[in-house]
């Protein structure tokens, strides 16, 4: 005798899974990010380390904290009311997963900063930076060599496989933005096969630039960021171009470090602008699954907790 | 497994360099063998550098006829006189032996006593110097310009600048420079770059004859830290191999667009390893670069240059190291360290790289990244004689009978693990040491059973 009940939940777990993980998009990217500290910590000689996970945590669940508390305190409300701990979780492991440092501290003061930042600096309640990127590009510009990335540390993936996963993992977590990868991907890369041409070299060359995975992870994982990135279609294009073409001169020119991340940093400002110039309905995340046909209540954590809701109509 | 400080000198069997004895902490004494041929055609080029600052040392094997040699390396600048040097090979030599992959021994202690004893070798890495040779003609209807003109030592080297690849490739050819077909494209990318080529030959005049030609140091200045490696994957001799010395005040220095791998190190490897330490590393190294597709730059050596443990040569001295182009050690005291071990005030710190390269695998130069990781590393490996004696004598000694036969058997299969050796053949041969079950059945074992007849011991064709 078989219970026809329990199979079909056990049939329906998976389905059920999906859903509770596709409520928010930003699962889809936590998931994705531990995959890849996963395969960084066991495949590489300098790769991600769990303590490093641990102090970047610690930061920026602290400066999360700290910042919820202060915007609270501000309007009366219990200490910790709507803590947001999701985006902060993205961070840290975009911190991991990208800086390489000297001391163990420096992770814990990057993922700090990068979250402080988002709570100090916005524009009309819209944070400028990208937290896990400014948080890596002020210790590389403030401690020198002691904090670095590793761009060649994730090797040549196999191209097509890499796209692929890590588009997957794109259309799930917020099929929207996708415009923004292959914006700044296809800049780039059009970029590199002309400088090839030009130069005479082997379309090898820029085949081998464009198979880096550290320029997949920061495409698909750092400036497809909802929230630091303008909120037009037109703006966001537009913002990819201007990242990929800095983060190219970049590397063609001085050979700066960290290239892609400096540019992102550089251009923050730019968001603002085109916001200005292509307005349009600012992104929130979703928060929580909420019941059909609810209303969201007044209080929206777009500002308290800068990564919100999900793309509606502002109430 | 303790250490122990035992002192002990002894005169090196190192072929033609001046190392003394380094009496180390770790003890024991020191085995070099001499094999100076691991890897044929290597280059050898050690990178000094300081913010925009950099010299940098290019030596190759070149052994032959110098009149055949001939350099020819991409630069951003056309150095002054005063930027060119000719360096010492035995420096290169030194800083290779210092970093060298190396083989320690030790010594299992009779288990119903206490006693130890530690031994170490190594083994060092082959090495040669580079050179030069020419003339000029009609260069300015190839469209060749000759920015300077240098006598260094015993190269003469120009400078050239072109408007073409076709032309320079044209004139290099017709100057005695055997630049292989294909290299147009390769040429034309770095001139379209604003690069000018340095090149050297070696005067008949000025050589004294001997095998050896010194490496070439140019000292320059570039926010680029990079190493052009294309010309060299556009001959078709197949694989290139390259080491490259990255000496800085900061840390380890790794590849920016290609994965920087640690050679595995750290292994437990059967004793005969000792005898074969030139081979296993070959295999060892060829494995690893199979087992990468080929597509990485393997770390043998990071360190602290003020000292070593176990040292495979003693570190170098502040002379040495300034000229091999350390710049920011000018106002420095002169704070060398007697013996390998004690720290001294030496503030630099040495990435030994090793790679083999072609065109499909690198098709790109090389761009450094200096990090602030001061983490130690070498590739070191580790033979572990066993106790021989009456495994029955004590407990303590038949339950480490027991642990020998595990022991060997985990050792095989590393090595074959590091090598891609087949592990039933390393296991025979183990065996044919008495380093096997068999060999520890039969109580005493104080000379190691050999399976092969004497005659196929005696000429090897068993």
């Amino acid at each position: 005798m078989y219970d026809v009940s329990r199979m079909d939940a056990a049939a329906r777990l998976p389905l059920a899974l999906f859903r509770t993980i596709d409520a928010d998009p930003r699962h889809w990217q936590i998931i994705a990010l531990a995959g890849l500290f996963l395969f960084s910590y066991s495949t590489s000689s300098f790769g991600a380390e769990p303590s490093a996970l641990f102090f970047a945590f610690s930061g920026a669940m602290l400066a999360q904290g700290l910042g919820t508390a202060v915007l609270n305190l501000r309007a009366g409300r219990p200490l910790f009311h709507g803590f947001e701990p999701k985006s902060a979780l993205i961070t840290t492991l975009g911190v991991t997963i990208l800086l390489r440092a000297a001391a163990p501290w420096i992770w814990f003061a990057a993922a700090f900063t990068g979250i402080a930042l988002k709570f100090l600096v916005r524009i009309k309640g819209k944070h400028v930076f990208n937290p896990g990127c400014i948080g890596i590009v002020a210790m590389m510009l403030l401690l020198g060599r002691d904090a670095w990335v590793s761009p060649g540390q994730w090797g040549q993936m196999p191209l097509i496989l890499g796209y692929a996963l890590a588009l997957a993992a794109l259309t799930l977590s917020s099929a929207k933005r996708l415009d923004i990868a292959l914006g700044f991907l296809g800049t780039f890369a059009a970029i590199l096969f002309a400088r090839a041409l030009w130069l005479g070299d082997p379309m090898a060359i820029p085949l081998h630039q464009l198979s880096s995975g550290s320029l997949l992870i920061f495409a698909f994982f750092m400036i497809t960021d909802p929230r630091s990135t303008p909120d037009s279609r037109a703006g966001r294009v537009l913002f990819a171009i201007a990242v990929a073409g800095l983060a190219a001169w970049f590397i063609i020119g001085p050979n700066q470090r960290g290239a892609p991340l400096m540019a992102l940093a550089a251009l923050g400002l730019l968001t603002p602008l085109l916001d200005r110039a292509l307005p349009a309905r600012r992104f929130e995340w979703p928060h929580g699954t909420p019941a059909p046909g609810a209303r969201r209540p007044d209080f929206t954590p777009a500002t308290i907790s800068p990564w919100g809701t999900k793309e509606t109509p502002r109430p | 497994m303790k250490l122990k400080h035992l002192i002990a000198s002894l005169a090196l069997p190192l072929a033609g360099l001046a190392f003394a004895a380094p009496a180390s902490a770790f003890c024991g004494f020191y085995v070099a063998k001499a094999d100076t041929d691991l890897f044929n055609d290597a280059s050898k080029v050690v990178l000094a550098r300081d913010g925009d600052r950099t010299v940098i040392t290019m030596a190759s094997d070149f052994r032959g006829d110098v009149s055949e040699f001939a350099m020819v390396v991409p630069v951003v600048s056309v150095p002054e006189r005063e930027q060119i040097n000719v360096a010492n090979p035995a420096l290169v030599e030194h800083l290779d032996a210092y970093t060298a992959p190396r083989l320690v021994e030790y010594y299992d202690e009779n288990p119903c006593e206490l006693q130890m004893q530690y031994r170490k070798m190594q083994e060092t890495a082959a090495m040669a110097a580079p050179e030069a040779d020419m003339m000029m003609e009609d260069a300015e209807s190839l469209g060749v310009t000759i920015e300077a003109e240098y006598e260094v030592g015993e190269y003469d080297i120009l400078i050239l600048s072109a408007e073409e690849s076709d032309g320079l490739i044209k004139w290099l050819n017709q100057n005695g420079y055997k630049i292989p077909d294909g290299a147009e494209e390769t040429v034309g990318a770095y001139l379209k770059r604003g690069m000018k080529f340095f090149v050297a030959k070696v005067s008949l005049e000025r050589h004294d004859g001997s095998a050896m030609l010194r490496p070439i140091q140019v000292a320059y200045e570039d926010e680029d830290f990079m190493l052009p490696i294309r010309l060299g994957t556009v001959n078709a001799e197949g694989k290139q191999e390259l080491f490259v010395f990255a000496l800085t005040s900061k840390g380890r220095v790794e590849t920016s667009n290609y994965r920087t791998v640690k050679l595995p190190s750290d292994m437990d490897v059967p004793i005969y390893v000792k005898d074969e330490f030139a081979d296993f590393y070959k295999a060892m190294f060829s494995h690893q670069v199979e087992k990468e597709n080929g597509k990485a730059v393997f770390m043998e050596y990071a360190w602290d240059m003020s000292w070593c443990d176990p040292c495979a040569a003693e570190p170098l001295a502040n002379s040495e190291l300034r000229e091999l182009g350390v710049m920011w050690l000018d106002d420095a005291p002169e704070g060398l360290t007697p013996r390998g071990m004690a720290p001294s005030p030496v503030d630099v710190f040495v990435t030994r790289l090793h790679l083999r390269y072609d065109a499909k695998t690198f098709p790109e130069d090389l761009t450094f990244e200096i990090t602030g990781d001061r983490e130690n590393y070498q590739g070191r490996y580790v033979l572990r004689h066993p106790w021989r004696g009456d495994y029955t004598s004590c407990s303590a000694a038949s339950e480490y009978a027991s642990s020998l036969v595990e022991r060997w058997d985990a050792e095989a299969v590393a090595l074959a693990k590091l090598t891609g050796w087949d592990v039933n053949d390393i296991r025979d041969k183990m065996a044919d040491g008495g380093y096997s079950a068999a060999a520890i059945r039969g109580v005493d074992v104080e000379k190691p059973v050999n399976k092969k007849s004497w005659w196929k011991r005696l000429w090897g064709n068993g």
